[in-house]
């Protein structure tokens, strides 16, 4: 809301303010200004001129000669372009010497020939922005009313020096969509009395009555408890006064005539928005009101037609059909418009839910709109009604017929509230005084009354924000001023902060995997519909839920898996020079099982890896290896080690979707009994991998939910081993299809407890061992912990365990 | 016979003294002392001799063997010596070339924040408290006492899923549900950091996602004035034992009063500049006294129990905090500007 401090001074004495201060005052108070401007800054030596007649120059088609009456000792002879420039006319004159807006000084100047003594100016040229400049002022020169005092400075004339405060308002604070809002507020503030308009005392109606030209009924009474008109004949459609027309464009509003502007005028000034029509448009003398029915439509002011949807808030002729569309915009039908003699003007009350939903479907918002959506003040309809009435009768001389014609519903009650000042300090951690209480009610505007410790407020109803004693204490805090309230601790018992154990675990996962040179990354959870099928989702039959309406198709979807932005991230890096790449995400997938979503789908943590480039970056003394599979593989086994679950994972090649067949498998962890897939990992598929441009490239993604529960955090301290251990090297050459895993799960449980540890140490092929035949060379410690182990100890083990793996496996010994 | 050792020990020590290398040393003493040597040839004759002579030459063979040992001695550790220095003068490094770095990674910058934030309110006994992305409308709006109609219900404000659905615009719902899940105990003391989602076209200070950190505390007795003390201690924590607050009235339908929160800024200390648009002062958080609606809805009793909300935008406080130009810069995971985070 642009608060114009010229107007707001004719509700509340800004003397001795500066404006600045002021702004930092209100900003202070609760409301933000969010600037602080002259209507045009910098304009300096106009002055109204009279233009008393205009030649032809001798030597230019298309110049002008004019003789200026200026209000100086000697007219002005000054040559102008403008083609609406005429004998006769009232114009802006920057004199020589004048200062114009971006800097532009005015000089004696000779054009083809001929000397002017200054430049008759246009709109645009005095700074003022031509969105709230009447449209036919332009083009030109711009032409002031007769009535203007010749030789004034302009500055006066159009407002320009007008400091016009932004007041960013939040919500709640619709009361401020208007001046005298503004003026209580300002006036709370400086504690300045506020004058308010009183238009009845001062209007003069005709006997005849309106009611003999208009009936009103409200036929949705559910959506409009109070609809009012009055009634106008013999207006003259005109410009409206240059003072009125300053204040619109100081507000944001273009004036466009008399009528339409005094409405426009009434509604900054009370908030309650108005709608004139032209009676002898309104069919049958009855307006009504009512919900639209299915398919009706109405051509609004703006020139639109505008399809209905049943139930939107409708304003109506005699004849039922409709000519406004209630609280937004009136219907082209009924536009005041230069022909227009006969005038109902309407103030109404119309439900603000109402009217928000039928400017939200139809696109259509208006400053009529924004201020019933937010509520405007129930006890404005009849004054604001009676202000405009005077304004027609004065500046388009209108007669008033007798009477307003008025439905009401319900008229608004009032509202007390009780506040009790031990609240009001306890709440606060004030000490503030009964007095100082009523003074800022007294500001505010509120009538109170004291008794005992309490004090009763009847809340003005412009103040609909204000329904419970919080909301007056809030409205005593913000007046008290917030930088008055102490600082203080909280008393009553300590409480003991803490994580929750998975919220801790997840905190030790990251500090593990970026000390281990991980880098951490977070990507968005929206992604493309087509990433869904790239990796398998951790969750079988599942789906991904779509937004109902995505901002666009890359980021449609919730992700299912991490990994498609992982591998987004990779190519994003890799387009910048960043090859090699260890990231990891810990984040949320999401999943429903429902065709049709009507509970919130499941969202689980995930972690996941991208693997690829080089191990280390390269460096004289590192060599430039790639990594592989193993390294990703190390890393997850580090964080399963990491949990106490490395003995509860197991790694199977089962080709998951998205990866290289050969170098991929799906994590499992054996809990009890069951054994779940928490994860997969590998080379992602090289078709991808081109896909994407991506060179060898290892991801993988873990369900953190069933690693948090199983984790095992205690730590059971086992006693060093007393007695030598022995170690025994075997290599076995099997089929390349055996798998490491089993040899060891099978020399595990051959060997038994007196195997402490295992390790397989070489593995390769060649066409030494034939065809299809690998040799994996394994290291076995034996150690038992009551005594030393015998040569025959071992024996009697290692042999049984080569025996197994020689029939289990066909494996060979190499000697 | 004590002539020939005589003579034996001048030769010997003669041809040590030319001696060039270890290998020759060593040959020399096999020549004069080792088993087949002429030291021992010479007493091979010691049999000869009679019993007065015996211990008189012995003692002489003694002291030969005893010179040239000596000598041999002490060439011996000279070549190690020497031996060494050439070593190590081979072995000279240029310890100007660069070592093998540790790997190390880093958190998320955004992360690092709202790791710090929890460590400051876990030391002032709150708990973390999470919950999901995607919300109902119920815990994402009408129990935080926004109206059906409210202007930030609004489809274009949010990412709905369905009617009722939608990805959480704020991590408030987390407020809620702690009070359901905390069935009318006291005192309540949490934290709740997470992402949130709004409408928003991406730019260099908007992003559609992002994450926020709400606090809630709920007691007996609770006062505007340790919110005050609360968020002062917390800014201080956060942004050094020097910073101001300062709160301004605001509006947020969870909360009455409301109030924005001011730190004095974090480049120029207050005195004016660019990052603070020489005002002293950048806008943080937003906060109040909790709405009692919200305090009804959640199961408490308001006449009863009272209590604060703050929240802050995680990115923001990074952004200030690190002097970040730009927040799509948090999303696009360039590991030349996460990289930079990787210090303690």
């Amino acid at each position: 809301m642009k608060v114009s401090t010229e107007w707001l001074s004719d509700y509340i004495s800004l003397d001795n303010v500066v404006t600045e201060e002021l702004a930092e005052q209100i900003t202070r108070s609760g409301i933000e200004i969010d600037s602080v401007e002259k209507r045009s800054p910098g304009v300096s030596q106009v002055v109204v001129g009279y233009v008393k007649s205009k030649e032809k120059h001798p030597d230019a088609d298309k110049l002008n000669v004019c003789i200026i009456d200026a209000g100086l000792d000697e007219d002005l002879q000054i040559v102008c372009g403008a083609k609406n420039v005429d004998a006769g006319q009232k114009v802006p004159v920057a004199l020589v010497g004048a200062k114009l807006p971006g800097g532009l000084e005015i000089k004696k100047a000779k054009l083809r020939g001929v000397a002017s003594q200054g430049m008759i100016c246009s709109a645009k040229e005095l700074g003022l922005n031509e969105k709230f400049v009447p449209k036919e002022q332009q083009e030109g020169i711009l032409v002031l009313p007769d009535n203007t005092e010749v030789g004034v400075p302009i500055n006066g004339v159009l407002g320009l020096d007008d400091e016009v405060l932004d007041f960013d308002l939040t919500p709640n604070r619709s009361d401020c969509l208007s001046m005298l809002g503004a003026a209580y507020e300002v006036g709370a503030i400086l504690g300045r009395e506020v004058k308010i308009p009183e238009p009845e005392k001062k209007l003069i109606e005709v006997s005849e009555a309106a009611s003999n030209h208009i009936a009103v009924h409200i036929e949705a009474p559910e959506l409009c408890n109070h609809y009012a008109v009055r009634y106008f004949s013999n207006v003259k459609i005109a410009p409206s006064p240059q003072w009125m027309q300053n204040r619109l464009a100081a507000a944001g509003v273009r004036p466009i005539n008399n009528i339409v502007d005094i409405t426009n005028y009434v509604m900054m000034e009370y908030g309650q928005p108005l709608h004139a029509f032209d009676a002898d448009q309104i069919a049958g003398g009855s307006i009504g009101v009512r919900r639209a029915e299915e398919g009706e439509t109405l051509v609004t002011l703006d020139g639109q037609e505008r399809k209905l949807e049943a139930g939107a808030l409708l304003i109506t002729d005699g004849e039922n059909k409709p000519v406004g569309l209630a609280g937004v915009m009136g219907g082209l039908n009924s536009e005041v418009t230069g022909n227009t003699v006969n005038i109902i003007l309407e103030s109404a009350h119309f439900d603000g839910g109402s009217v928000r939903k039928t400017s939200r479907q139809l696109g259509l918002r208006s400053e009529a709109s924004l201020r019933f959506e937010k509520e405007v003040d129930p006890n404005r309809v009849i004054p604001a009604l009676n202000r405009a009435a005077s304004l027609i009768a004065q500046y388009a001389g209108g007669t008033v017929h007798q009477g307003i014609v008025e439905s009401v519903i319900k008229a608004p009650e009032d509202k007390k509230i009780t506040l009790s000042l031990s609240k009001l300090n306890g709440y606060l951690g004030t000490d503030i005084s009964m007095l100082e209480v009523k003074t800022i009610f007294t500001r505010l505007n509120f009538e109170s009354s004291e008794r005992q410790g309490e004090i009763e407020v009847l809340v003005p109803s412009r103040r609909g924000d204000i329904t419970r004693d919080v909301d007056l204490i809030e409205e005593i805090a913000r007046l008290y001023g917030y930088a008055n309230i102490p600082t203080t601790s909280i008393e009553g018992p300590t409480t003991a902060g803490s994580y929750t154990r998975e919220q801790f675990l997840r905190r030790s996962l990251r500090t593990l995997l970026t000390h281990g040179g991980w880098q951490e990354v977070i990507s968005y959870s929206f992604t493309y519909e087509a990433s869904v099928g790239l990796f398998p989702t951790l969750s079988a039959g599942s789906r991904a839920v779509k937004l109902a309406m995505p901002m666009s198709e890359d980021r449609s979807v919730l992700r299912t898996s991490t990994l498609p932005q992982l591998v987004d991230i990779a190519a994003y890096n890799r387009n910048r020079k960043q090859d090699n790449l260890s990231i990891f995400e810990i984040g949320s997938v999401f999943w429903t099982e429902e065709d049709k979503l009507t509970r919130q789908p499941r969202e689980l943590p995930v972690l996941s890896f991208l693997l690829t480039g080089l191990r280390e970056e390269k460096q004289w003394n590192i060599p430039a290896e790639k990594v592989d599979f193993f390294d990703l593989k190390g890393a997850i086994e580090s964080v399963t080690e990491y949990l106490g679950l490395r003995n509860k994972i197991t790694y199977a090649a089962d080709r998951p979707e998205g990866f290289h067949p050969g170098r991929s498998a799906s994590i499992y962890l054996q809990t009890g009994e069951e054994k779940i897939r928490i994860g997969v990992l590998g080379q992602m598929h090289p078709n991808l991998q081109r896909d994407k441009d991506l060179e060898d490239t290892y991801v993988a993604e873990l369900l953190l939910t069933p690693l948090y529960q199983h984790a095992e955090s205690n730590i059971e301290y086992n006693e060093l081993p007393r007695f030598p251990s022995v170690e025994r090297d075997i290599a076995v050459v099997v089929d390349s299809e055996v798998e490491a895993g089993a040899l060891i799960q099978a020399i595990q449980a051959t060997a038994g407890e007196l195997l402490t540890g295992i390790q397989v140490f070489d593995v390769f092929t060649g066409s030494k061992l034939g065809d299809n035949k690998k040799s994996v060379a394994i290291s076995m410690v034996y150690q038992h912990k009551d005594r030393t182990l015998t040569e025959e100890d071992i024996t009697t083990v290692h042999e049984r365990v080569l025996e197994v793996l020689e029939q289990t496996f066909a494996a060979e010994l190499r000697k | 016979m004590k002539e020939r050792l005589e003579s034996l020990k001048v030769e010997a020590l003669d041809q040590l003294k030319d001696v060039a290398d270890a290998g020759q040393l060593n040959d020399l003493r096999v020549k004069y002392l080792g088993k087949k040597g002429a030291l021992t040839e010479i007493l091979r004759g010691m049999g000869a001799l009679s019993a007065e002579e015996r211990p008189v030459i012995g003692q002489v063979a003694n002291e030969v063997r005893a010179a040239i040992e000596e000598v041999i001695e002490r060439q011996q550790l000279e070549f190690q010596n020497q031996e060494t220095e050439q070593r190590l003068a081979a072995e000279k490094v240029d310890v100007t070339l660069p070592g093998r770095p540790l790997r190390q990674g880093s958190v998320h910058p955004l992360n690092k924040v709202i790791q710090d934030i929890e460590d400051i309110f876990i030391g002032l006994g709150y708990r973390i408290a999470e919950g999901p992305e995607v919300e109902t409308d119920y815990y994402n709006f009408e129990a935080l006492n926004l109206p059906k109609n409210h202007p930030a219900r609004d489809m274009q404000d949010s990412f709905y899923i369905t009617e009722d659905i939608l990805m959480r615009t704020q991590t408030s719902p987390v407020q809620v549900r702690t009070m359901e899940a905390m069935q009318g105990e006291v005192p309540v003391k949490v934290i709740c950091p997470g992402k949130v989602y709004r409408r928003d076209d991406d730019d260099a200070t908007h992003s559609f996602q992002f994450n926020q950190i709400e606090g809630l505390v709920i007691g007996k007795g609770i006062r505007m004035s340790d919110l005050k003390g609360t968020l002062l201690q917390f800014t201080r924590e956060m942004f050094g034992p020097h910073t101001q607050i300062r709160l301004r009235p605001s509006f947020f339908p969870f909360t009455e009063p409301s109030a924005e929160v001011d730190v004095t800024c974090v480049k120029c200390g207050g005195s004016g500049c660019r990052m603070c648009k020489h005002t002293g002062w950048l806008e943080i958080l937003g906060c109040g006294m909790v709405h009692p609606r919200v305090l009804e809805m959640g199961g408490y009793d308001p006449e009863e129990y009272t209590g604060f909300a703050f929240g802050m935008g995680v990115e923001r406080i990074a952004i200030l905090k690190y002097g970040i130009d730009d927040i799509r810069h948090f999303y696009s995971n360039d590991l030349r500007f996460l990289q930079q985070f990787a210090r303690n």
